[in-house]
């Protein structure tokens, strides 16, 4: 199973053009454009909870939505299960569509207002053609049940519902058609802090019932730490480490990763260190700067990082980082020495 | 959590307070359509029967509304200008409404240069004096109802369509419409089914002024002889025979006059009456 990756995501990059300006017009530039994704590798295992974290404005919602094909990528491509998903005829395509689905973040805007919860699930049971007609209305039931609404929520409308039980409702919509993979994006971080554990704890409940591979979109890495097997750190619109939890939130090899994980308020005062931060401020994605992304704000840049953008390489099992310092963060007395 | 079913508040009363506005537009235009269906068992005389005996009289327990120069009831002549003038409400709109309706939402959902070429088509259609066009339409295909309606046709539909294009451009962004891509539903389900019912409200509510433009319209042509032809009774036609008695017998004209402006506010105070019912519930 290691060796086949469910999901592989290869070199992907995409651009958002913005509207070109008179100024672009007069010196025949093309118009300028947002890099969301910058040749980004990623695999995702069958049966695992990957985590994405990263700042706001890394790119982590744009790969999400290259993952289920909401979007499409400028560069490189997304296998499924060793199939390019730009490429699937009509008909596997609509396999691929059922098999893997996407929960979003706003769950107001995510469910259509004019359509009861009723009409929400039966719409994909039956496109998809899940169960025959007269079964539709036990599953939906059954479905509620799933996500732990009573079986009278199906007569209502998303109005009706709170915002965690819209997100279930979200849940329930996309089992409906029995997927494979469940990618979340940022499934909780418009809910209240009390109303997250439900959520989540539903979530992680429905993955090992259901046997799901989930991908996990989340700028709060308590939370990614806590559910996730495997995590993928992005910084501007680029992997640049991913690797098993626990050795990535113990020993970063990424100075990135490192930043952000010291950046995270620590609830235990004993454990509280004032670590510095990544300096300054995220770079204009309209303009990258060369070599490695990171060298504006990484204290450990020297030259090779202006010159050359690192590419993932090995640090451990099934660890990897994007850094020309093939060192850093390695659980060494040289570590220690270099900062 | 606990496992259990979670509890869920009580169902917020859908219910809202009877809007004023539609006991107001159900009185109007319940009456309106009253009168258009059955004009006779309204009108207390023949609309075309002239009497000579009761040439321009003012208005009188006989003769509310007063007589014209042949001796018509006026009142009754009112009453039966309903059916006419209704017809040209729905008749003159329903067209447009369904097929701007439509392309509006195929516009408004493919976007790129169609939605370009559809915005220059508007702006031509916009910048060109309705009335104006409507007559030149009229005046090549000759007077009449029926090519009144094409002529309001060619052109109505654009509002419609500019209404509908700029709501569905708004709902393909939000995340419904991302998750019924993402179910992989087909291009017809999504704009007809998920998008259109929350992006037609603006053209319904559209739809009941455009009556009431239609009526106003309809006179206009039926005044300028145009529309509707003598001797049928429609408010425009029964106006412009008025006309030249304004000063000694002003009831021919006032009284159709006023019947377009009753009828027109009931189609007003539909409209914001369907505004308020067909308000989303976020």
């Amino acid at each position: 199973m290691r060796d086949m990756p469910l999901i592989s995501v290869e070199g992907v990059s995409k651009r958002f053009r913005l509207p070109r300006t008179a100024s672009d017009i007069l010196t025949g530039r093309p118009p300028a454009a947002v890099h969301a994704l910058n040749n980004v590798d990623l695999e995702v295992h069958r049966g695992e909870t990957l985590g994405i974290v990263g700042e706001s404005g890394c790119g982590k919602s744009t790969l999400a939505r290259c993952l289920v094909r909401l979007l499409e990528p400028d560069e490189g491509l997304v296998r499924f299960d060793g199939k390019d998903i730009g490429l699937l005829p009509q008909a596997e395509r609509r396999a691929f569509n059922r098999r893997v689905q996407m929960i979003f973040q706003d769950p107001y805007s995510s469910l259509n207002p004019r359509m009861s919860v009723r009409q929400v699930l039966s719409e994909a049971l039956s496109v998809h053609a899940m169960r025959p007609k007269a079964d539709i209305p036990a599953r939906i039931t059954e479905l509620l049940g799933l996500v732990r609404l009573p079986a009278d929520a199906a007569n209502r409308y998303p109005h009706e519902f709170s915002g965690g039980q819209r997100q279930r409702i979200g849940i329930a919509r996309a089992l409906a058609v029995e997927p494979e993979v469940l990618v979340a994006d940022e499934l909780v971080s418009a809910l209240d802090v009390s109303v997250q554990a439900q959520v989540i704890n539903l979530l992680l409940d429905l993955q090992e019932r259901l046997k799901l591979t989930v991908v996990f979109v989340a700028h709060d890495l308590r939370l990614v730490r806590h559910i996730s097997h495997r995590v993928a750190v992005m910084y501007l619109g680029k992997v640049v480490e991913t690797g098993p939890t626990e050795a990535l939130f113990a020993t970063p090899r990424h100075p990135y990763s490192k930043a952000l994980l010291d950046a995270a308020p620590e609830l235990d005062p004993a454990r509280q260190t004032r670590v510095a931060a990544a300096r300054g401020e995220l770079p204009n994605p309209l303009d990258l700067p060369t070599g490695c992304l990171f060298n504006t704000r990484c204290p450990f840049a020297f030259e090779r990082c202006f010159a050359e953008r690192p590419n993932l390489s090995n640090r451990g099992p099934a660890h990897f980082a994007a850094c020309h310092l093939t060192d850093f963060g390695k659980p060494t007395p040289a570590t220690i020495a270099a900062q | 959590m606990s496992a259990g079913a979670v509890q869920i508040a009580p169902p917020a009363k859908r219910r809202r307070a009877l809007p004023g506005t539609l006991v107001g537009a159900v009185i109007v235009l319940g009456a309106s359509l009253a009168m258009a269906f059955f004009p006779s068992l309204f009108a207390p005389y023949d609309p075309t029967a002239f009497d000579y005996n009761a040439i321009m009289h003012g208005p009188s327990w006989a003769h509310p509304f007063g007589t014209d120069n042949f001796g018509r009831d006026m009142l009754s002549r009112v009453i039966h200008a309903y059916r006419i003038d209704m017809q040209i409400a729905v008749f003159a709109t329903t067209g447009p409404f369904i097929f701007g309706t439509i392309v509006g939402a195929l516009v408004g959902y493919v976007g790129g240069w169609v939605e370009a070429v559809f915005g220059r088509v508007v702006d031509a259609v916009i910048t060109f004096p309705f009335l104006v066009l409507v007559i030149a339409i009229v005046s090549v295909l000759g007077p009449g109802l029926r090519n009144m309606y094409i002529a309001v046709g060619v052109v109505d539909w654009v509002f419609y369509a500019r209404l509908v294009s700029a709501e569905v451009k708004i709902q393909r962004r939000l995340d419904y419409a991302d998750a019924a891509r993402g179910m992989g539903y087909g291009h017809m389900r999504i704009i007809f089914r998920h998008l259109l019912p929350n992006a037609i409200t603006p053209a319904v509510v559209y739809l009941m002024t455009d009556m009431a433009l239609a009526i106003l319209l309809g006179s206009s042509l039926g005044y300028l002889g145009l529309g509707a032809q003598p001797p049928a009774a429609e408010w425009g036609v029964l106006i412009a025979d008025g006309k030249n008695f304004m000063t000694t017998a002003w009831w021919v004209s006032v009284f159709p006059g006023i019947a377009i402006v009753i009828t027109g506010l009931g189609f007003s105070l539909a409209g914001d009456a369907l505004a308020d019912l067909l308000r989303v519930n976020r």
